[in-house]
């Protein structure tokens, strides 16, 4: 069942709008930001491989 | 019983293949139960006869709480693998936990500050529950920053593993301090035992978000264990393979 009759009512969230949307606001970006690093870190670990590769057939 | 399993995770180039295959079930199974979770948390339970919609933080709360201990499990569990049976790949898995754990166990306290300040009149008190969750923050950061002091891997998985290890006592002290103590904090709201202290329109999204957020640990640790073994694994043969 939906709890809300209105926008303004959700937003609200009986008086702890202050507390509510901070935190899941703070949940939120902790999380995309997770995704992003971890996906950067793979992607940096991918070219310093390729990198390292491309030098050894160099020498060879 | 046969092994070969156990030693199959151990071989760095099997874990990078089975990593790339895992992620996007996790990751998708993740995002559909953390968005489910979500909406259901905030539109579909109905607020609390104390709280009002004041508790629906607990279903933020409640997730990164459980992570920042089950992300500290596998780190010290993964690092007492590593130490006694000298496998690399548990290293690794240790090391791509640390940062993940730190992140949500911060999340964890200032998602509690905003819970409690309304409902206890204060950000913070320094009860056993609070102040073992702020040592498993400190016990994280001491672990990254103990590796980040050293240059050489091997040494720095050493070493760092013997502090993810002594801090396993940690996990049931946050955990149970709520039990052996009498502190401001609530006792926990689900129990192995079934015996929950809390109303099943409630407990059905969290249940939901403490999955997600499971899972969703599950893939993050899976993209970065893959970024740590091409990193360790200088210059294996098979990098040349996975990477084609």
């Amino acid at each position: 069942m939906i709890q809300f009759h209105s926008w303004a009512e959700f937003w609200a969230m009986g008086k702890y709008a202050a507390y509510v949307w901070p935190s899941y606001a703070l949940t939120g970006v902790v999380v995309l930001l997770n995704v992003a690093w971890a996906r950067g870190l793979l992607r940096q670990a991918r070219s310093e491989a390729q990198r390292r590769m491309a030098l050894q057939e160099e020498r060879t | 019983m046969t092994w070969t399993w156990f030693h199959r995770l151990g071989s760095p180039p099997y874990v990078y293949a089975l990593a790339r295959r895992l992620t996007p079930w996790f990751g998708w199974s993740a995002a559909l139960l953390m968005l489910a979770g979500l909406f259901g948390g905030l539109v579909l339970a109905p607020p609390d006869y104390q709280q009002g919609d004041g508790f629906r933080i607990i279903y933020v709360h409640a997730p990164t709480a459980w992570l920042s201990l089950m992300v500290y499990t596998w780190m010290g569990v993964a690092a007492a693998v590593g130490l006694i049976w000298r496998i690399k790949v548990a290293h690794a898995v240790a090391a791509a936990c640390a940062p993940v754990g730190a992140s949500f166990t911060a999340v964890a306290l200032a998602t509690g500050s905003l819970f409690g300040k309304p409902m206890w009149g204060t950000w913070w008190v320094w009860t056993p529950r609070l102040t073992s969750e702020l040592l498993l923050l400190f016990l994280y950061l001491g672990y990254m920053g103990l590796r980040a002091s050293f240059d050489d891997t091997q040494r720095a998985d050493r070493a760092s593993a013997v502090l993810a290890v002594v801090g396993i006592v940690n996990v049931p002290i946050v955990h149970y301090s709520v039990v052996w103590w009498n502190d401001l904090h609530q006792a926990s709201s689900l129990t192995l035992a079934g015996k929950d202290t809390i109303a099943t329109s409630m407990l059905g999204p969290l249940l939901v978000s403490l999955l997600g957020f499971t899972l969703y640990f599950g893939a993050i640790l899976l993209v970065r264990l893959r970024a740590e073994i091409l990193r360790r694994e200088r210059s294996a043969a098979w990098i040349r393979e996975a990477l084609a």
